[in-house]
């Protein structure tokens, strides 16, 4: 599973942590989170993300 | 040490820092101030503090309004410590009824204060706070320029309460931008956006956006920084608006060190080269350059030309420096190209390349680089290379 990094603020979703944040269970990969989700660090939208080299 | 009226019943109540000249690494030339806001109505209000070592003058001031202890609610529109370094002493000057702040905002004191037990009331884009004839309508413009930021708009007075965005560091005993030169006053702003809030263009565009489609009146614009905006209202978030689109003049900024001048005679030849093409050069030194005057030029430069040395296989620390600060305002739809003298190695055309690919150039030539001491071709071939960029930032600007 990718990992996806925020263009705005640097923060990195890692699917194997989740995003207890947002109630997202660890194992969640970042193609399967909902539209609402937002970077839990500056609240940009998942279209702000790029996959991590 | 008085509070200024700002409109009836709305004071600034902040502190002058005349002496500031580096504000963690940003050459603050003109100072700045720390800007507080005092609202009287049935409640009263006061909006951020200011840096640690100000405490004083702010509730002074206050004091010469009304005694610091009927303050009801604190607003803290931006954590950062030039505004909330005083968070501390004020609250407990003030035992304020209610502390609003974004839920980052409230994360972030806890975590620069380690004290959760305070009166924090969490508000998102939408909140609104009555406060007898007036209220506060809160929006949340997150990464403007940190997670926890956002502005108060007190929709009766037709005032912004804009925290960081469109202010400036600039001190000066005058609160009113029609008091002073604006010349300076806009010198501060454009510094201010091109070294604080360039990284955060497409948010700023997305703000731009709401407050017109709201069709938010404005008459005032309260920054945390320098004056407050009355009569350059419309001019400044028109500056705004250039600069968060990425809106460039047809300016080439030439940003070069050099060793043994080889590097600096290249340079000479790329501005002969785009002189040439009759648009403006700009050729900066980064030995006696000021890197924040210099990110105001890059700001409004379409054309950016890197010249650098090789030095122990890497660049020059002068330009590896600057470029780094560059990269993180993230500078985007540039027109570049890059040169370089070397003595064996030879590595820094390659490394000016790479950095100009990170922050998404338009490279127009491959680069020159040249061993030891250009020759008349080289240099002949470097005004080519001025030429060129000359020539496609004619072309990118006319549009």
């Amino acid at each position: 599973m990718k990992k996806y990094k925020c263009n705005v603020c640097g923060y990195v979703y890692d699917p194997e942590a989740g995003d207890p944040s947002q109630g997202i269970p660890a194992g969640t990969p970042f193609e399967s989170l909902p539209d609402s989700w937002t970077c839990p660090v500056c609240g940009a939208s998942k279209e702000d993300f790029s996959p991590e080299d | 040490m008085q509070a200024v009226k700002i409109k009836e019943g709305f004071y600034w109540v902040g502190a002058i820092d005349w002496k500031v000249r580096n504000f963690h690494g940003y050459s603050t030339t003109r100072g700045t101030t720390y800007n507080s806001y005092l609202l009287l109505d049935e409640k009263i209000v006061l909006f951020d503090t200011v840096k640690h070592g100000f405490e004083e003058e702010l509730l002074t001031r206050i004091a010469t309004v009304i005694e610091p202890t009927k303050i009801d609610y604190l607003v803290v529109n931006h954590i950062e410590p030039d505004h909330a370094g005083a968070f501390l002493k004020v609250v407990s000057e003030i035992k304020p009824e209610k502390i609003f702040i974004t839920r980052n905002g409230r994360l972030g004191l806890i975590e620069h204060f380690h004290v959760k037990d305070l009166p924090f009331e969490e508000v998102k884009t939408g909140t609104e706070v009555k406060l007898g004839t007036r209220s506060i309508q809160f929006i949340e413009t997150p990464m403007i320029h940190w997670p926890d930021s956002m502005m108060s708009y007190i929709p009766e007075e037709k005032i912004l309460v804009s925290q960081d965005a469109f202010g400036a560091h600039y001190a000066t005993s005058f609160r009113f931008d029609d008091e002073v030169d604006f010349c300076e006053l806009l010198q501060e702003t454009r510094k201010y956006y091109a070294n604080i809030v360039y990284p955060y263009s497409p948010q700023v565009a997305k703000l731009l956006q709401t407050v017109k489609q709201k069709g938010l009146k404005i008459e005032l614009i309260c920054p945390d920084h320098g004056v407050v905006l009355r009569k350059h209202v419309e001019t400044i978030l028109r500056y705004y608006e250039k600069w968060s689109s990425y809106t460039c003049d047809p300016v080439m900024l030439i940003i070069y060190d050099t060793m043994w001048k080889s590097t600096e005679k290249m340079a000479y030849a790329v501005m002969e080269g785009g002189m040439q093409e009759g648009i403006e050069v700009k050729l900066r030194n980064l030995t006696v350059a000021d890197p924040t005057e210099l990110m105001a030029e890059v700001l409004e430069s379409r054309g950016l030309v890197l010249g650098s040395p090789t030095l122990n296989n890497g660049l020059l620390p002068t330009v590896s420096g600057f470029l780094t600060y560059m990269k993180g305002l993230r500078p985007r739809f540039k027109v570049g190209a890059a040169f370089g003298s070397y003595g064996w190695s030879g590595e820094s055309l390659k490394i000016l390349n790479q950095y100009l690919q990170e922050i998404q150039a338009e490279i127009v030539h491959e680069g020159i680089r040249c061993k030891y001491a250009p020759t008349p071709e080289v240099l002949a071939g470097c005004q080519e290379l001025g030429r060129m960029v000359a020539k496609r930032i004619k072309e990118t600007c006319s549009g």
